[in-house]
C-alpha cells in the first residue's frame, strides 16, 4: 500500500502507517489527517514535531505523561492532560499522531 | 487508516441469549504478519508453507501427544450445551463459531477425521471433516475472536477450557507461517529490547525520571522509581504500559508511594521491564519460556530478594502458575515471602500492617466498582485463601475508598465476564469483536451506574485498562471511568514528609 503525496508515492502499512521513517515529508501529515477529515493547525504540528524529536532521541515514541508534560510546559498547564491532546487527536494522540509524524504504530497492551 | 465501520450493539437491561445467526463474523481477520522476521525471530517460518496441510497436522499430533489436557479437552466434549451461552462474543455477535462448543468444534472435527477410528472411516456420523483451506482460515478468523478467558470453562460439567484449545490452534498456526502480526511483533520486541512497547533503557529511565520530578512538585517528596538498581530488596515487574499510557501509570505512581512508605527498597528492570507474557496467547512453551527467563535473569543481575508483579492479568497467570516451571528454582529469594508476589498482596499486607497512612476521602469523588480480570479471576489466587484473587483487591480498594460496590453477582468473581480485548485481541484490527465482547461487562457496569451510583471500575490488568478506555466511549461513558487500583492507593496515601496545603505560599512568606 502507499499514498500519493505532491506526486510522489509512499509506502504505508497495513494500518496506514509509513513504512520507512526517513521518507516522511511534512504533506504526508496533512494528506493522512486529509483522509480522516482533519485540519492541522499549530496545535496538531507542535506535538507532532514533539513526537519526531522524541523519536530521534529515544527509538520509542513518548509516553503520554511525557508528552502531556511537555505540552504543559510549552503551551500552558492546562493544556497538559490527554483531554486537550484527544480533543486534538481524536483517535487517540500515540496512534493518531504516531501515524501522521510518519513514527511506527506503538503496539503492546495499550 | 482503516474506520471501524461497524454496528454497535446498544446495551439493554440484561444481556439475552441470542438466535443464532451464522457467519455475522466470518469477515473479522486480524492482521496477518507480513514481515517475515515478525514469525521468524520467534522460531516459526516466515510465511505460510506449501505443506501447510501435512505440517498442521503433524503438529496437531505433536500437542496431543505433548499435551494431554488437549486430548482430553478434544474426545470429552458431550455437546450438553451448558458453554452455549457463556462467551462474551457469542452473547454480542450470535455467531455460532464464537460459542465455546463452536470454536472448539473448528479443531475437533479435523481432529477426529485423521485421528480418531470413527472419524477416519464415518467421518459424517460424528461430524469429521477434512483439512481444507476454508477450515485453516476459520481457525484464524475465530481462534482469534476468543479471548482465552476461560469463562465457559467454570460451566462445562467436564472442565473444557476452550482457552487451551485456542492456544493450541494458534500455534499449530504459528508452526505453519500463519502467524497473527499483533501477538509476534510484540513477542519479538519483548526478545530484541525486552518490552511489548519496545522501549529502549533510556526511554524508561526518561520517563521514570519524570514521574520523580512529579513527585518532588506535586508533593515535595522524593519518590524514587528506581531502574536497575543493584541490591534493592524487591524486583517490581510491571507491565510496560504502566510507563506510557493513563490511567496505568497512575498505578505505578501508587506503587512507588507503597514502597516509598514501606522504606522498602526496589527497583525495575530494563531488560525485564514487561509483566505481560504473549507467549501463552500463542501457545507457544518455548516462547513462553524464553520471555520468562528474563525475569529470573534479572533478579539474579540485580541480587534482589523478592519478585513483585505490577497490575497485570496475564502476567499474573503466567506468573502464579508458571514461573517455577518456566524460569525456577528461585531458592536464591527470600523464602518468608510467596514468589512471585502480587502487588496487591503486596499491598494489603502492608495495610494490614497499619504501616501506611490512608485518607479515604481522598477518593470521595468517586464510587467504585471492581471488574474481575479473566486471567486473575480464574487462573490464579492471591493470599493463603481460596479466593483471595476477589477479596485482596476489594480489600486494597475498601481501604482507600468509601464509596465501594460490586457489580451483578453473575458477572463477577469466578463468573466475570472478560474485558473484550484479552488474549492477543487488543488491536484495532479488531475492534468489532472487541466492542462487541464488551457488552456483557458494559451492561453491568451501566446497571451499577443506574441503581448504585458507580461512577468509575478499578481493574488490576492493562489489558482491561486500555480496552476499556477504548470501548467505554462506543456506549456513552467516559475514557476515563476506568482507573488503576494503585491509582486510588496512590490517591489515599498520605506520604510522611508530605506538604500540606499553604505550605507553598508560608514558604514564599518566609522568603
Amino acid at each position: 500500500m502507499a499514498i500519493e503525496v505532491d506526486g510522489k508515492s509512499y509506502e504505508v502499512d497495513e494500518e496506514g502507517y509509513l513504512v520507512n521513517l526517513d521518507d516522511w515529508v511534512p504533506g504526508i501529515a496533512n494528506v493522512m489527517s486529509a483522509e480522516d477529515d482533519l485540519e492541522l493547525g499549530d496545535e496538531h504540528w507542535d506535538i507532532i514535531n514533539f513526537l519526531r524529536e522524541y523519536y530521534q532521541e529515544y527509538q520509542i515514541a513518548p509516553a503520554v505523561r511525557v508528552l502531556t508534560k511537555a505540552v504543559g510546559k510549552k503551551l500552558g498547564k492546562e493544556k497538559g492532560n490527554s483531554k486537550y491532546l484527544y480533543a486534538l487527536f481524536p483517535y487517540g494522540p500515540g496512534k493518531q499522531a504516531c501515524r501522521y509524524a510518519g513514527l511506527p504504530k506503538p503496539t503492546g497492551c495499550i | 487508516m482503516a474506520k471501524a465501520e461497524f454496528d454497535v450493539p446498544e446495551l439493554q437491561e440484561y444481556v439475552d441469549v441470542p438466535e443464532v445467526e451464522e457467519g455475522t463474523m466470518a469477515h473479522v481477520k486480524s492482521f496477518v504478519v507480513t514481515k517475515p522476521e515478525h514469525n521468524t525471530d520467534l522460531g516459526f517460518p516466515g510465511e505460510l508453507v506449501e505443506d501447510w496441510h501435512d505440517k498442521a497436522l503433524e503438529k496437531l499430533d505433536d500437542l496431543r501427544g505433548r499435551y494431554r489436557s488437549l486430548q482430553v479437552f478434544l474426545d470429552a466434549c458431550v455437546k450438553c450445551g451448558s458453554c452455549t451461552d457463556k462467551c462474551q462474543y457469542f452473547l454480542s455477535t450470535k455467531d455460532p463459531k464464537n460459542m465455546p462448543v463452536g470454536r472448539q468444534d473448528l479443531l475437533r472435527k479435523v481432529y477426529r477425521r485423521y485421528f480418531t477410528f470413527a472419524g477416519k472411516y464415518f467421518p459424517k456420523l460424528v461430524g469429521a471433516e477434512d483439512l481444507t483451506r476454508e477450515t485453516l482460515d476459520d481457525w484464524y478468523n475465530y481462534y482469534h475472536q476468543c479471548s482465552q478467558c476461560r469463562r465457559c470453562s467454570v460451566f462445562c460439567p467436564y472442565g473444557i477450557d476452550t482457552a487451551e484449545i485456542s492456544m493450541a490452534a494458534r500455534e499449530i498456526l504459528d508452526s505453519i507461517g500463519y502467524g497473527q502480526k499483533y501477538c509476534n511483533e510484540i513477542i519479538a520486541k519483548v526478545h530484541k529490547i525486552g518490552n511489548n512497547l519496545g522501549l529502549p533503557g533510556p526511554a524508561i529511565e526518561n520517563t521514570l525520571e519524570g514521574l520523580e520530578e512529579d513527585m518532588v512538585d506535586d508533593f515535595g517528596v522524593e519518590v524514587k522509581f528506581p531502574l536497575d538498581v543493584k541490591g534493592a530488596e524487591v524486583l517490581l515487574v510491571t507491565p510496560s504500559a504502566d510507563f506510557f499510557v493513563e490511567p496505568h501509570v497512575d498505578g505505578l505512581i501508587g506503587y512507588g508511594k507503597v514502597f516509598h512508605e514501606a522504606g522498602i527498597s526496589w527497583t525495575m528492570s530494563t531488560t525485564a521491564s514487561e509483566a505481560g507474557n504473549f507467549g501463552m496467547f500463542i501457545g507457544s512453551y518455548e516462547n513462553m519460556r524464553r520471555v520468562a527467563l528474563r525475569v529470573r535473569e534479572a533478579a539474579l543481575e540485580l541480587g534482589v530478594k523478592r519478585i513483585v508483579f505490577g497490575e497485570c492479568g496475564h502476567a499474573w497467570r503466567v506468573a502464579y502458575a508458571f514461573l517455577n516451571t518456566l524460569a525456577g528454582p528461585f531458592d536464591f529469594l527470600d523464602p518468608d515471602y510467596p514468589v512471585p508476589q502480587h502487588i496487591c498482596e503486596f499491598t494489603d499486607d502492608l495495610i494490614k500492617e497499619g504501616r501506611l497512612n490512608l485518607d479515604k476521602s481522598q477518593n470521595d469523588d468517586m464510587v467504585l466498582t471492581f471488574h474481575d480480570s479473566c486471567n486473575v479471576a480464574r487462573a490464579t489466587r492471591m493470599g493463603d485463601k481460596p479466593g483471595g484473587q476477589f477479596e485482596i483487591p476489594r480489600n486494597v480498594i475498601k481501604a482507600v475508598c468509601n464509596n465501594y460496590v460490586d457489580m451483578h453477582q453473575d458477572t463477577i468473581g469466578e463468573k466475570t465476564f472478560c474485558c473484550g480485548g484479552g488474549g492477543g485481541l487488543l488491536t484495532d484490527d479488531l475492534m468489532e469483536t472487541r466492542v462487541n465482547g464488551a457488552v456483557p461487562r458494559m451492561t453491568a457496569l451501566q446497571n451499577a451506574m443506574n441503581e448504585k451510583g458507580v461512577t468509575h471500575m478499578a481493574a488490576i490488568c492493562a489489558i482491561c485498562k486500555s480496552q476499556f478506555t477504548k470501548v467505554l466511549p462506543y456506549f456513552g461513558m467516559e475514557m476515563d471511568q476506568i482507573v488503576s487500583v494503585h491509582q486510588l492507593v496512590g490517591n489515599a496515601l498520605i506520604l510522611t514528609t508530605q506538604k500540606s496545603e499553604g505550605d507553598d505560599e508560608e514558604q514564599e512568606n518566609d522568603d
